[in-house]
């Protein structure tokens, strides 16, 4: 019964996507239909699958098919259901389901709304996949079909040239992070002869020296691949430049899901990452583990994300900045020894923010696809549900309590505060900003006066796509009460304390920590409170005429891009260099001429006996006979 | 007696050997030619000294007799002239003469080791016609046979070859 | 003066197969390089006799025999050669004889 359901998760959307592929090309209803019925269906099956597995006993069940079996390889394609899958399981296809049915209504009068939705079907039987797989090689596969998916997605409309770049952009920069990773799993099946999450848990555990020298780096190599496919610092460069996808892509795969895989992966594999430190004789004595090589990669990829936000104007830019800090918080967590406060963080965080993105698509279309928010305003008044909405995301996203960010970030700065004290000021730092510029962006957006005549004509958008919105609203707001790290907790570390009433459960962080929880609420009023005065009646930017310079650093990036540019062109002009020395000097020059040289050089000293003399013949003959005789005559 | 006969004749042969080759006096090949047939003659008698009078008579016969004769008779019809000075390749004789130096060299070493050479001139054998032409029709028939149809085939080249290209 | 033996008869043989050597090797007239070529026979034809009488066997002389036979054969047509090729292209030096020049 559990596999069937199982079975039915992963492969209907896939189903559906092939259906629309072969029968529903000019039907843009019908391949909708099918579509978002697929992922319902896996939505409410990954429900009945959460209840029924919460209380058995029997985790982690596995189902498995032999599949690969080479010499001593022998992978599997199987399922692996624990209490971190089937998690996923509900948060990935409860937000999907609500961006599924969004996307009808967003993408109205679109010509090519069945390829959408293939995609996107597509895209969840992948990311599906990859929660499900019980290996690494399955799940590099499914890994490296959601970068593709991904790809399909956010060129979707190809025509213009900068989706297009965009997403060759977004897959060659996880393509760098996936070699890693692939190198990773290649030397864990190496060492360890095996590629299976169970049996490379067992043997870690009972010999943790397995890996010898190469325990970190192994686990590095593991974490590149989170590192493409989270966007984290140094190959975070894909995900602004992904927002040129449709919002509802943005909303599932750039905030809510594949982005959530790389952190997925880290805490599926934290036992190998929880190893201590080890490094290979020839770097020397580093005495930095793998656990804080990631919580530090987090911590800077959430301080540089959330700088870069506050100098940003796109409003889809703002949230993609926002998600990028967002998951420097979660990588931070797991590197912190925190796998469940990351895992908690992850779902609250898919809810808010891909309610944030469709909030931001509904206003982008009611303003006929403008993005830009100082051409925004007054919206507040037009557009109700989706203000109010928006406005309970954001607090969830600033760590407001009662909502869920509060409880999952809260989280996170606890375990900071006790294992990492800069991270911690870092992470503080870090929420000051998102309230920030989360603040600027609902000013300048939504409370302001209208920048533009377009503004003031705004209405709110079709119920299509209002009830999503509402939809997702609900655990934005109630998440924190649903103790799902106690779930993650007894996953990781067997806890049950977050029991007792609501409000027992919403005092608990100033009980268990409190310092760590009034610093962040302190946060949260600073930022507000600079906001505030900042942007309430702004029409323009103020603080982009302060920091001058240092604005123009921010909206630039930081001038990575120009940097990744300069430096993929120097590396290839090297090597084409190198390649064009090689083929005209020593393969041309010395290996061809050199052989032609030297043949025609010998025939021309062979020619110079040929006289035509018979004498000049005679003599040779002679010459030749005569040194016979001295040989065999001595 | 026959030691003092064989210098004699070898001194001969080897000055007439040189006078065929390098003739200070006389450029015209006949004047070759003729130190040729002294050659020749004095060599039959080194023949005779070895017991081989068969051979010295054959040698007189045909090679004295019928081949230089031949090579007297195209000579003479060539009208050859004479061998101008040289004009180019002053290495040529130098050279020539280095190269069967060398090889002579090449030929001195046995020579030299070979002193237990002077030993017995046997009596045992005398190379008269008779023996000579049962060991030829006996164990050397096959390739008299094949001589004859040398001698055959040269003869027809020969005519072939002279005959004028007809119109 | 030791008695004559073996010896003598080889380097006169040697020396007469030398001269034909320079004689071969150096003169320019067709007729004369022949005639040093024949000089040359008649030197191993010299040294085989020689070899004959001193090793008691018949064989050398059967040997020269055929030499001369055939040397004789050797003359008959090369000189019908020379004769042809003097008459057809006025050849009087080898070194003018280079059609065999790659």
């Amino acid at each position: 019964m559990t596999f069937a359901l199982v079975i039915l998760i992963l492969f209907l959307p896939l189903l559906a996507s092939a259906g629309i592929l072969m029968f529903a090309r000019n039907h843009p209803a019908a391949s909708a239909k099918l579509s978002i019925g697929a992922v319902v269906i896996s939505f409410l099956a990954s429900v009945a699958l959460f209840r029924s597995g919460l209380s058995a006993e029997n985790l982690p069940a596995e189902l498995a098919v032999r599949w690969l079996n080479v010499g001593d390889l022998d992978i599997a394609f199987g399922f692996r259901l624990d209490l971190l899958t089937l998690l996923m399981l509900v948060v990935v296809t409860g937000v999907a389901s609500a961006i599924h049915l969004y996307s009808w209504g967003y993408l109205r009068g679109d010509r090519s709304i069945p390829r959408y939705f293939a995609c996107l079907s597509f895209f969840m039987f992948s990311m599906l996949g990859i929660i499900m797989s019980n290996n690494f090689a399955q799940m590099f596969v499914f890994w490296e079909l959601v970068g593709l998916s991904s790809y399909l997605l956010i060129g979707f409309w190809f025509e213009r040239p900068s989706a297009a770049d965009a997403a060759k952009k977004a897959f060659l920069t996880n393509r760098v992070g996936d070699f890693g990773f692939l190198m990773g799993i290649l030397l864990l099946w190496s060492q360890l002869g095996s590629v299976h999450f169970g049996q490379i848990q067992t043997k870690l555990a009972e010999n943790p020296q397995a890996l010898g020298t190469l325990t970190t780096v192994v686990a590095l190599l593991v974490f590149c691949g989170a590192v493409g496919k989270s966007a984290q610092f140094p190959l975070h460069v894909w995900l602004p430049d992904a927002m040129e996808g449709p919002t509802p892509v943005s909303a599932l795969i750039h905030a809510a899901t594949m982005v959530a895989a790389g952190v997925f992966m880290l805490c599926r594999v934290f036992f190998l990452l929880a190893l201590p430190a080890q490094w290979p004789a020839w770097m020397g004595g580093l005495s930095w583990s793998a656990l804080d090589v990631i919580a530090w990669v987090g911590g800077i990829t959430a301080l540089l994300a959330a700088l870069m936000a506050t100098q940003q104007n796109d409003i889809k830019r703002i949230l993609a900045y926002s998600t990028l800090s967002q998951l420097g918080y979660m990588v931070m967590a797991v590197g912190l020894g925190g796998p469940s406060p990351a895992m908690y963080h992850l779902a609250t965080h898919a809810f808010f923010k891909a309610l944030l993105f469709l909030g931001a698509g509904s206003v982008i279309v009611a303003l006929h696809h403008e993005q830009d928010i100082w051409n925004m305003g007054a919206l507040a008044g037009r557009m109700k549900v989706t203000f109010w909405t928006f406005l309970l995301a954001t607090l969830a996203l600033c760590g407001v309590p009662p909502f869920s960010g509060f409880f999952s970030k809260d989280e996170i700065l606890a375990l900071a505060f006790t294992q990492n004290k800069p991270l911690f000021f870092l992470g503080l730092f870090v929420a000051f900003l998102t309230t920030f510029y989360m603040f600027r962006l609902v000013m300048v957006a939504f409370l302001g006066p209208a920048k533009k005549p377009s503004a003031s004509h705004a209405r709110e958008s079709e119920p299509v796509m209002i009830l999503p919105l509402i939809a997702l609203g609900l655990p934005t707001v109630l998440a924190g009460f649903w103790g799902i790290d106690a779930v993650f907790g007894r996953g990781f570390h067997g806890s049950t304390e977050h029991a007792g009433t609501w409000w027992q459960q919403m005092i608990f962080p100033f009980h268990h920590a409190p310092v760590p929880a009034l610093a962040s609420l302190g946060a949260f009023a600073i930022g507000l409170a600079s906001a505030w005065r900042l942007y309430r009646q702004a029409k323009t930017d103020p603080l982009s005429t302060a920091l001058g310079a240092g604005s123009r650093l921010l909206q630039h990036r930081f001038y990575l891009d120009e940097l990744y540019e300069r430096g993929i062109a120097l590396t290839q002009d090297a090597l084409a260099g190198i390649a064009d020395f090689t083929d005209r000097w020593i393969i041309a020059g010395l290996l061809v001429r050199g052989i032609h040289g030297t043949v025609e050089l010998t025939g021309r000293i062979l020619r110079l006996f040929q006289t035509g003399n018979v004498q000049t013949y005679a003599f040779w003959v002679l010459m030749g006979v005569s040194a016979l005789l001295w040989w065999v005559l001595r | 007696m026959s030691d003092l006969l064989f210098y004699l004749l070898a001194g001969l042969a080897v000055v007439s050997g040189f006078l065929v080759v390098l003739n200070p006096l006389s450029r015209s090949p006949v004047t070759s030619a003729m130190f040729l047939v002294a050659t020749m003659v004095c060599l039959a008698g080194l023949f005779l000294l070895l017991h081989a009078y068969f051979l010295a008579a054959v040698q007189i016969l045909i090679y004295a007799g019928a081949v230089m004769v031949l090579f007297l008779f195209v000579i003479m019809m060539l009208d050859l002239k004479e061998e101008q000075r040289q004009r180019f390749s002053r290495w040529r004789v130098p050279l020539a003469v280095g190269a069967a130096l060398f090889f002579l060299a090449g030929l001195a070493g046995p020579l030299g080791r070979a002193k237990a050479l002077s030993a017995a001139t046997g009596t045992a054998v005398e190379g008269h016609t008779a023996p000579l032409g049962q060991l030829l029709l006996s164990t050397y028939v096959l390739p008299f046979e094949v001589v004859s149809a040398i001698l055959l085939v040269a003869m027809v080249g020969v005519v072939l070859l002279s005959k004028k290209e007809s119109k | 003066m030791m008695p004559v033996g073996l010896a003598h008869y080889l380097v006169v043989s040697a020396v007469l197969f030398t001269l034909g050597l320079i004689g071969v090797l150096a003169r320019r007239n067709l007729l004369l390089v022949y005639m040093s070529l024949e000089l040359m026979l008649n030197a191993a034809n010299l040294a085989l006799a020689a070899f004959s009488r001193f090793n008691d066997q018949l064989d050398g002389q059967i040997m020269v025999f055929f030499i001369i036979t055939v040397a004789a054969a050797e003359v008959a047509v090369g000189l019908a050669l020379i004769v042809a090729l003097c008459r057809q292209r006025r050849i009087t030096r080898l070194d003018e004889l280079t059609y065999l020049k790659l």
